[in-house]
């Protein structure tokens, strides 16, 4: 008994590799490989499917498309923005397509029928979003009913709301400047340089400042070459869109919107209370309820968020289309909005996944859809392939599940 | 042994109970139990499957109500509601499932639903100040020489041992006085189980009081002061460790030495007590 005494002091030092203080780059360079190597993997499928469709078809990379394709997954990506709030928790909507055309709807109705100005119809179909979540938030709460099936009766449901909204006619066109300005807004020249100067400005005195803040708690921080390296790639890639979407329509309001949007919602995820209360209940519900977090009350702030996103990505829809009809929020965007995000790596099964991922994701997916357009690849193939690709990207997150499962846990 | 043990026997105790009872429909749980746990001190809970150390341990967590008897803090008399009462005292539990968020890291997982936020206008829109709790985070882990590979890592990648002594680390950030620790050391294998141990010897030399609920008498040995026995939902005796041998704590788990009851299912118990 006494010699199983002695023998602690000895195993602990063993059992640690390095010191928890002065994490070195070692670290450092770990935490990429295990945290971003979801992101870059996406990065060389993307340079991928760019490449192919370039092959294909020496249209693609032109100007003219690239402002399509940012176009095309604006909406999308709003919608996914939700989607990553909710797969974060754990748990599904399969609502927020049609929640994003019924929301379309009662903006199109009050603007174009009722003579409603813009900025209150538009608030109108965000409060009808926020309210459909709320409730279908309290009722998956409440009852404690997966919200699987609670958002699949809302995929029915809302679709009969749609038509009812919509009436006799069946489509409302939409002709209100402000709302068509939406999608229909492009800044040229100095404009969308100084647009992508400011992101870029901001990014680098928030990097400085968090940085700042290491080094004040006596933390290893960044080293200025690396904050150096991160300013420069995010200047590259501001100043690199700017520069080819100008030489077409420029840089669109609508794409401005989303990444607007997406740095907001990121930042809500990784940097406040909020973000880590969803986060831990997607990781452990029941550990995080036992840290005193109020678990429903997360989750239905998710489900209004998400709805209300969608709601967002249906108006911009609209803007686009310059219509809402009975099809609007139908057809792939439900596959669209759930492939983004899950290909771009966050996770089906809750706790891991960033808000970048609507962006990227929608990126791929936009690619491919847009690519099989250029190619006049018939809706047979397109169908196939889409979900073909969405199939690969939940297989790689279940296995990549599998692999933490049999490592993580001894 | 004998030089850790005792150290704080004696004085006002941290944590008392006098006369707890406990009642499921016909069944009593735990029979006028007295129980205590000092600063300084670590107090092995044992007892055979069945004998109340759970219900007991709830009682101390809060998340059983005693229908008779006092729960006395710091030498007064508190009224213990629910679990956040008996947080708020500074009495931790550190339940057998760890309830770790695997998908969070270490300084995430000792912080979660109490995150520092930066001061500032904001609201709920006010970042979390990452720096302070990365900071007391290491602090921490330092005091209890806790060592893990970042506390950056995400905790689902860590050991079985290491993450217990996260789980039991997380106890100490609300100021706790008294943790209390169910099984600690099921799970683990021998190298971590003696890292979980040494943590424990670690607060008891931070001056908490820590309960040890565990099966394995031999750990209870290695690392506790004093061993009370649960039987029937009764006491059935505390022993100074220093002063009682394996097979005096076998026979208060089975009664055999109280009479002939415990006679049948003596040998049954033994095995069970010394796995």
């Amino acid at each position: 008994m006494s010699t199983a005494a002695a023998a602690p002091e000895p195993d602990t030092r063993a059992a640690g590799a390095e010191p928890a203080r002065g994490e070195g780059r070692f670290a450092v360079l770990q935490r990429v490989a295990q945290g971003e190597l979801g992101s870059l993997r996406v990065l060389f499928g993307l340079i991928l499917i760019w490449g192919i469709f370039t092959i294909a078809n020496d249209r693609f990379l032109t100007a003219t498309n690239l402002v399509n394709l940012a176009l095309q997954i604006a909406a999308t990506g709003m919608i996914s923005i939700g989607v990553v709030l909710v797969l974060l928790l754990g748990e599904i909507d399969l609502s927020v397509a049609i929640v994003s055309g019924l929301c379309a709807a009662v903006m199109a109705v009050l603007v174009e029928q009722h003579g409603w100005a813009a900025v209150p119809g538009i608030a109108a179909a965000i409060v009808a979003g926020a309210a459909i979540g709320l409730f279908q938030g309290s009722v998956v709460t409440r009852f404690g009913i997966p919200s699987f099936v609670i958002t699949l009766a809302g995929l029915i449901g809302w679709q009969g709301a749609l038509l009812l909204v919509l009436g006799q006619t069946g489509t409302v066109n939409i002709t209100n400047p402000t709302i068509v300005g939406l999608a229909g807004t492009f800044y040229k020249g100095a404009t969308a340089w100084i647009i992508a100067a400011v992101v870029v400005a901001l990014f680098a005195l928030a990097s400085l400042d968090a940085r700042r803040r290491r080094l004040a708690a006596g933390l290893a921080a960044a080293t200025p070459a690396v904050v150096a390296v991160r300013v420069a790639a995010v200047a590259l890639v501001s100043f690199g869109v700017v520069a080819v979407l100008d030489q077409d329509r420029g840089l669109p309001l609508a794409l401005v919107i989303l990444i607007g949007f997406v740095v907001v919602f990121d930042y809500v995820v990784r940097r406040t209370r909020f973000g880590r209360h969803v986060l831990a209940v997607g990781g452990n519900a029941e550990a995080a309820r036992r840290a005193g977090i109020r678990v429903d009350r997360v989750r239905i702030v998710v489900f209004v968020l998400a709805s209300s996103l969608a709601a967002c990505g249906g108006i911009l829809f609209a803007s686009r289309l310059l219509a809402v009809n009975q099809s609007s929020g139908g057809s792939d965007l439900l596959l669209l909005a759930i492939a983004g995000p899950v290909i771009a790596g966050t996770s089906l099964f809750g706790g891991r996944g960033t808000v970048w991922s609507a962006l990227l994701g929608g990126l791929v997916i936009g690619s491919i859809s847009n690519g099989m357009d250029l190619l006049a690849l018939p809706s047979s193939t397109k169908y196939m392939v889409t979900g073909g690709v969405l199939l690969a990207a939940v297989v790689v997150d279940a296995a990549a599940r599998q692999r933490r499962q049999r490592a993580g846990r001894v | 042994m004998t030089a850790t043990s005792g150290s704080a026997s004696g004085g006002e105790p941290l944590l008392a109970l006098r006369g707890v009872s406990k009642r499921f429909g016909a069944v009593r749980a735990l029979d006028r139990v007295d129980f205590d746990v000092h600063a300084g001190e670590v107090v092995g809970l044992v007892g055979d499957n069945g004998a109340g150390k759970s219900t007991l341990v709830k009682v101390m967590s809060g998340i059983y109500l005693a229908e008779e008897g006092e729960y006395r803090f710091e030498g007064s008399e508190r009224h213990v509601g629910g679990p956040s009462d008996a947080t708020a005292l500074g009495v931790a539990t550190v339940y057998q499932d760890l309830a770790l968020c695997d998908n969070l890291d270490v300084v995430a997982n000792l912080f979660v639903g109490r995150e520092e936020v930066a001061g500032g206008a904001g609201g709920v829109l006010r970042a979390l100040d990452e720096a302070a709790m990365e900071k007391q985070a290491a602090e921490l882990l330092e005091t209890l020489t806790v060592r893990l590979p970042s506390v950056r890592q995400e905790v689902g990648l860590l050991s079985g041992g290491q993450r217990q002594s996260v789980a039991i680390a997380r106890s100490l950030i609300g100021e706790a006085k008294v943790v209390l620790l169910d099984e600690p050391t099921a799970a683990l294998g021998v190298a971590q189980t003696a890292q979980v141990l040494a943590l424990i010897k670690r607060l008891r030399e931070q001056g908490l009081g820590v309960v040890v609920i565990s099966h394995n008498l031999a750990n209870v040995f290695d690392v506790v002061d004093r061993i009370f026995v649960l039987r029937l939902g009764r006491k059935a005796g505390t022993f100074a460790v220093q002063d009682t041998s394996h097979e005096e704590i076998v026979s208060a788990i089975t009664g055999a030495e109280f009479g002939g009851d415990g006679r049948g299912n003596g040998r049954g118990a033994e095995e069970e007590a010394a796995r």
